[in-house]
């Protein structure tokens, strides 16, 4: 569903460019919306979500798709956590849907996925396994590494049951935005794909705002 | 398969237990009564960083539905289990599990105390219990397997419970690691039906036929051959009928 967001970039208490290939881990309280913002078009954002107060309790794909009893994400999903509760609500999308099934590429998917040549080209995964070791403030490591969200991306399901990368459906200039309910840990890999056609092989930066 | 069977049990109704079977081994389960949901967590019995992962096991098979051909892949690349025969057609991966607000808001709280063992238990708890058997937590819950419930998405992405499959269904998976495994005959999360719905499920264990030339599993997709691949690496390119080459 495509909602429009009366928040104003210039009035953002915090603003910053993520390069395609780079992790992003901040705190944003809740309250404070999160804005992502797909500079250049069909870039993936994979996305992690975590109780600030609790690591262990965390983004599930799984509740959050049984909750609201749909496949994919946009404006109105409540990102819920693997303890049930409420962690975020998205509350605009200029895209329309967004894929929760696919998870982050990893080198060793990498291999299977493509070749298995390709096993030393950086991936979502490193980058957050880079990111939660560059942070032992968070006591993060592999085992929190679960099934995340990613932004911008477009990965129909078929009624009979097939699942495909389709080609993206977002744009330059699209962003969804998303409302904390809870203090949440936000870990971002911005996707450095570079054998998927859904970002064209061309991956690209994103922008992160918050609003307080 | 005429293999003699090593093992087997009947898990009853809405409880959980885990074990660990071995590499070449296949773990046949049966929906004797139709219903049966089996919730399921696999980890590598030897490095148990190394799990399923259902986002990569869909992407890298095109698939959302998991049936016969299909394997089960950790996170690190490799294929823990293939699913080599399936008369059910159609397994879940990705609502999860029952957890206790959810069993009690649709089902009603049966304790201990009420019920003896006959209590309503749920999904989430029950991995809970297991995981920590092997030192693990709530951070090693992961999207896991739901079997024998099939669960089809319409075009605007609407999920559903579909109709179970036939009483005497089941699944074989052959295992290509050594692996734990965690399971529960709890209800799917998505089973709306007015009375508990649980039900056992009679489970199996088989010596693996060799592998063959053409394998159902390996030979599904060039990803499958190429997770087999890394199969064979990570157990050192030993000589065995399961590693993964002809």
């Amino acid at each position: 569903m495509i909602r429009e967001s009366a928040l104003v970039a210039e009035r953002a208490s915090h603003r910053e460019i993520v390069l395609a290939g780079d992790y992003w881990i901040h705190v944003v309280r809740a309250g404070q919306t999160l804005r992502i913002l797909d500079l250049e078009g069909n870039q993936a954002a994979d996305t992690l979500f975590y109780s600030a107060a609790d690591p262990a309790e965390r983004y599930s794909a799984m509740d959050t798709i049984r909750h609201q009893g749909n496949l994919y994400l946009t404006a109105g999903t409540r990102l819920m956590s693997s303890e049930g509760r409420e962690m975020l609500e998205i509350t605009a999308d200029t895209c329309g849907r967004h894929d929760t099934l696919g998870g982050a590429c990893a080198t060793e998917s990498n291999t299977v996925r493509y070749a298995l040549e390709k096993k030393c080209m950086h991936a979502c995964r490193d980058s957050y396994l880079l990111a939660l070791m560059k942070h032992p403030e968070f006591g993060m490591d592999k085992r929190d590494l679960t099934h995340n969200i990613n932004f911008f991306m477009n990965v129909p399901v078929t009624e009979q049951g097939g699942l495909t990368f389709a080609d993206g459906i977002s744009a330059s200039g699209k962003y969804v935005e998303m409302q904390a309910r809870m203090d949440v840990i936000v870990l971002i890999s911005n996707c450095p794909q570079l054998n998927n056609p859904c970002n064209a092989y061309n991956p690209t930066p994103i922008e992160v705002l918050i609003w307080d | 398969m005429n293999s003699e069977v090593l093992y087997q049990d009947i898990l009853p109704a809405g409880c959980h237990w885990s074990f660990r079977i071995g590499r070449g081994q296949v773990l046949r389960l049966v929906d004797e009564q139709g219903g049966a949901n089996v919730g399921m967590l696999l980890y590598n019995a030897e490095q148990l960083l190394d799990r399923i992962n259902i986002p990569d096991t869909l992407k890298c098979q095109h698939t959302f539905r998991l049936t016969a051909g299909h394997c089960i892949y950790t996170d690190m690349g490799r294929v823990l289990c293939s699913i080599i025969e399936d008369t059910a057609g159609w397994h879940d991966g990705v609502c999860g599990t029952c957890d206790a607000d959810l069993v009690e808001q649709r089902w009603g709280r049966k304790t201990y105390q009420q019920a003896r063992n006959d209590m309503h238990r749920n999904g989430r708890d029950g991995f809970l219990i297991e995981l920590a058997k092997h030192g693990l937590g709530r951070r090693d819950i992961v999207a896991n397997l739901n079997l024998f419930s099939k669960v089809v998405a319409d075009a605007d992405g609407n999920i559903a419970l579909a109709q179970p499959a036939a009483a005497g269904s089941h699944i074989d998976l052959r295992f290509e690691m050594d692996t734990l495994v965690v399971l529960h005959t709890c209800p799917h999360p998505l089973d709306m039906s007015s009375e508990w719905p649980a039900r056992p499920v009679r489970y199996q264990v088989f010596e693996a036929a060799p592998l063959s030339d053409t394998d159902i599993c390996r030979d599904h997709c060039d990803e499958n051959r190429r997770g087999f691949l890394n199969n064979l690496h990570y157990h050192h390119g030993a000589c065995h009928h399961h590693g993964g080459g002809h």
